[in-house]
């Protein structure tokens, strides 16, 4: 092992990260790894840094780990380099190195003002930082916050103050907020939305000094002769890279700080690379310039990862394009906004929306513009940078610009600058065969960064030629979306109607049980009268499980998992008189299997008589709301969690969806009912019920968004109530409500528009239609039983009513009886 | 293969109107068991009920439809279309159902199945 040469990363964030991937996939065996961390805890994604305050959890921030064989130091910050030697020194020794990487990032910048000691005063850079804020700003009596700064951090942490409760301040010293990302236009167009939100906005203000004592800082004092009473400050003016090490060492540093490298990221020592914030790139300015953004980072971890295994990567000058969302306002800058040219302004003060376009004086090339309050247009623009604009400025910059633009960006153009990837890249994936946005990711990388191109990514999909169709299936060319606004605004009762007037044949395993579904929605009826028998799958057909050998399972409804030894009991019988194989469900019922056709209704006649109804376990529709024991019996419990699961599912009891629908509630933050691994779930807080939706185990594991917090059982069935219609009403076919968050434009945001907002104005029909449908709900199988024509279905043979399949078999297992193993042939050649 | 000593036996199923539009039923004719379904525009059409792939007999559950103009059941278990008429898998190669002849006589429906 000792042959094998030695790298040394020193630090641990999101580039470093990044270049130990890039290091890994050029597989360079002779070298071993080793990441001196200062952080407890590997890379996290300190872009996404205030997403922590959605459900304070900082596992999904996580990045996912080094990669295998490199030997991860945590809390072992390097203190010291000793070139001569080539060895670092960290608080457990010293480490040898043959080749040292410096990732260490940035600190935040603290203005020398008096009184910015005092308890109370934080910055905004690692979880640690947000973790004390928010234990200092939700304590008793803490009201009024102020953000020292108005760029981006500032913002961030304005929108965190809010988030905790507190009256929130943002004071920043030049003239508009943003400077270096906005002008004056785009700052107060950004200022009325920031103001919108019940943030208080000082410009042009400084900060004198801060004023307290020991229980914390009381107020701050400006330098206009004002003062404002707070009780939490956070100082977001800036970062500063991690250059400590520079001096010591004789490593050379920039004006403004960083480890000065050259365009293959060395440092004068050939031995020593700098990477990310803490490197100030000279590429013909002298000393180097430092960039405070992760794409320049990232990408000078792939110029260190190729030059350390022989390649001759260089750095090209960075694209400080930006594009976020802060405090749900859209701002983008990118190029070089304020250079000299001509400009192309537009200011739209109705809907918010402030847009400038700078091109060189000939008009021909576009060198740059901000975008506040809509940045549609920005990852076209941004891969326009320095060409020709694909269209008149005016049509790029109107809203919701369409995709026949973009697609002619020259094949150059940068589409994904977080992994640099071009439009070349993509349409060469697209012709090797790559057909939809998962694909593009795997194969190119593009969109695995910020996402912000992957819009860009579908109208390269579709100007490639892969039709994204969203027809049903052969006999309709809608999309389920169109086909459910077709029935509702038509007023379509049946199948026949639709396929006549909107499609063609006669439908198919796809299309029908999708109309099935839609119409069980609108027509609010049994599932199996008339025309709409035909169009179940067999297990609605029988209102039961099929099984592999054609028997059938049976699952009676046990809301929240609560029931009564005496309703145990009937299950017990009811299993062993019908010789059925039990077994307890993930959704806390119980699952009886190996009925024959001919025996659910004889089944369901003891069920029913006991109280029990169907648990929809065959439908594409509400399955459990699993709960844990909650306040009543638990120790930790805060609220009712039985009572509300108990009430959730009776409400949703029967509502066809277009995939299964599970939920949960848990009684408190230990979340034991597991309920954010559920299309909606519910945990419990000391003062109301938080919300989480879309999420789901499954093939791909999700966990639920946070959506509403500390809210009252009624605005949160409200809530619940609407999103499981806008659900219904909007998804694709067998698609679970975390891929329908995950495809919908605007995610989240755009939920939360629609469902709590009402900006669709859309609410009111929501919530009727699930009046309409709590106010309709029968039981499906006690309605069988009581009409002989439903019951006449449930036979083996038509011929032969009383003969049960005679190739049905079991043998016994564990006590229990399985479908036996047979050899399982398949019949091959023509009709006999 | 045609010749004088075939003979087709008929036997009874059910009514007509027993038979939903779209929808199968099974029979079972000396042991042997037949999914039996009645199309949209009326016709019969007669298959072994055994799902060749699976190995259960569910035929007679499967969604009835159309892909082109060629009539089709889905199996229910894992959704292989099949030709109504021919009884041959549209989705897996080489696989078939048998078919038997159908026919409405007055209000009942009839199929032969071969004794072996």
């Amino acid at each position: 092992m000792s042959e094998k040469k030695r790298l040394v990363v020193a630090g641990y964030g999101m580039v470093a990260q990044r270049f130990l991937e890039a290091f890994a996939e050029r597989e360079a065996p002779g070298w071993s790894v080793t990441v001196l961390a200062e952080e407890d805890r590997p890379a996290y994604d300190r872009v996404r840094l205030s997403a922590w305050f959605d459900d304070y959890d900082a596992g999904a921030l996580h990045m996912g780990g080094a990669p295998d064989g490199v030997t991860v130091r945590l809390k072992e910050a390097v203190t010291g380099i000793d070139r001569e030697r080539k060895v670092v020194h960290s608080p457990s020794g010293e480490t040898p190195y043959d080749a040292l990487v410096l990732a260490t990032g940035s600190r935040a910048f603290v203005p020398p003002i008096a009184g910015s000691d005092l308890p109370g005063v934080f910055v905004y850079r690692t979880l640690d930082d947000l973790a004390a804020l928010k234990d200092w700003a939700t304590a008793d009596g803490r009201k009024v916050g102020a953000v020292l700064g108005g760029g981006l951090l500032g913002l961030e942490a304005a929108n965190a103050l809010k988030l905790l409760g507190i009256t929130t301040h943002v004071v920043e010293f030049a003239p508009r907020l943003m400077p270096l990302q906005v002008d004056e236009g785009g700052g107060a167009v950004l200022k009325r939305h920031i103001e919108a939100l019940d943030v208080t906005v000082h410009t042009g203000r400084g900060c004198a000094g801060l004023e307290g004592d020991a229980d914390g800082v009381r107020r701050m004092l400006f330098n206009d002769g004002g003062s404002l009473d707070v009780d939490v400050v956070v100082v977001a003016a800036g970062i500063r890279p991690r250059d400590e090490l520079a001096e010591p060492s004789g490593l050379a540093r920039g004006p403004r700080g960083g480890f000065t490298v050259d365009a293959a990221c060395a440092t004068a020592d050939p031995a020593v690379w700098a990477i990310g914030e803490c490197a100030a790139l000279s590429l013909d300015e002298a000393g180097g310039v430092c960039y405070g953004l992760v794409a320049p980072g990232y990408a000078m971890a792939e110029v260190v990862a190729d030059r350390l295994t022989g390649g001759e990567a260089t750095m090209a000058r960075p694209d400080t394009s930006t594009k976020l969302k802060l405090l749900g306002v859209d701002v983008a800058s990118f190029g070089a906004p304020f250079a000299d040219g001509l400009d192309v302004v537009v200011t739209d003060q109705v809907t918010g929306v402030y847009a400038k376009l700078l091109l060189t004086d000939d008009a021909k090339t576009l060198l740059g513009g901000i975008l506040v309050g809509d940045a549609s247009a920005y990852p076209t623009l941004r891969a326009s940078l320095g060409g020709p604009l694909p269209a008149p400025p005016l049509a790029l910059l109107a809203p919701a610009g369409d995709g026949s633009v973009k697609a002619e960006l020259p094949g150059t153009a940068q589409v994904c600058s977080c992994h640099a990837v071009t439009k070349d890249h993509v349409t060469d994936a697209i012709a090797g065969g790559c057909t939809d946005v998962p694909g593009l990711k795997a194969c190119t990388k593009a969109g695995t960064g910020c996402g912000s191109c992957i819009p860009l990514l579908k109208q390269l999909l579709a100007a490639g030629g892969v039709v994204q169709s969203k027809a049903l299936c052969e006999h309709f060319t809608y999309s389920r979306q169109e086909l459910f606004d077709i029935i509702r605004v038509r007023g379509i009762r049946s199948f026949s109607e639709l396929v006549t007037a909107h499609g063609t044949g006669r439908g198919c395993d796809i299309c029908k049980p999708a109309i099935a579904s839609i119409l069980a929605v609108t027509n609010s009826g049994y599932i199996l009268d008339g025309e709409e028998a035909a169009l179940q799958d067999t297990n609605d057909h029988f209102l039961a499980n099929i099984q592999r050998d054609g028997t059938y399972s049976v699952v009676p409804r046990i809301p929240g998992g609560e029931i009564t030894p005496e309703k145990l009991i009937v299950i017990g019988e009811v299993a062993r008189d019908f010789g059925l194989y039990t077994k307890i469900t993930g959704g806390q019922r119980i699952d009886l299997f190996g009925a024959r056709v001919e025996q659910l209704p004889q089944i369901w006649h003891r069920l029913v008589d006991a109280g029990f109804e169907s648990g929809h376990a065959y439908g594409k529709a509400l399955r459990t709301v699993k709960s844990c024991v909650g306040e009543t019996w638990c120790r930790y419990g805060v609220q009712d969690s039985v009572g509300l699961a108990i009430e959730l599912e009776l409400r949703y009891r029967g509502l066809r969806a277009p995939h299964k629908l599970k939920s949960a509630v848990s009684g408190c933050a230990r979340e034991c009912a597991e309920a954010r691994s559920k299309d909606f779930g519910i945990i419990a807080t000391e003062k109301g019920w938080n919300l989480y939706v879309a999420g789901n185990g499954g093939f791909r594991p999700r966990h639920a968004d946070l959506f509403l917090t500390d809210v009252s059982t009624e605005e949160l069935i409200r809530t619940i109530d609407r999103f499981l219609m806008y659900y219904i009403r909007t998804a694709d076919r067998l698609q679970r409500t975390a891929a329908w968050l995950e495809a919908m434009e605007g995610g989240l945001d755009h939920l939360r528009a629609v469902i709590v907002d009402d900006a669709l104005g859309l609410c009111e029909e929501l919530d009727a239609q699930m009046a309409r449908h709590v106010g309709s709900y029968a039981d499906e199988w006690q309605a069988t039983l009581q009409d002989p024509q439903r019951l006449a279905r449930f036979v083996s043979f038509v011929n032969a009513p009383g003969t049960p399949d005679p190739d049905i078999s079991f043998e016994v297992e564990r006590g229990q009886k399985i479908p036996a193993r047979g050899p399982v042939p398949v019949t091959l050649g023509g009709a006999r | 293969m045609t010749t004088a000593t075939l003979t087709i036996t008929w036997t009874a199923i059910c009514s007509y109107s027993r038979l939903e539009a779209e929808r199968g039923v099974a029979a079972l004719v000396d042991g042997v068991q037949i999914a039996i379904f009645r199309t949209y525009s009326g016709e019969l059409f007669a298959i072994g009920n055994r799902d060749p792939i699976a190995g259960a007999q569910v035929m007679s559950r499967g969604i009835v439809g159309t892909r082109g103009d060629t009539p089709t059941v889905a199996s229910p278990l894992h959704k292989q279309v099949y030709d109504l008429r021919t009884g041959e898998c549209l989705d897996v190669a080489g696989v078939a159902v048998p078919t038997y002849p159908i026919r409405r006589n007055g209000d009942a429906v009839e199929v032969a199945v071969d004794k072996p």
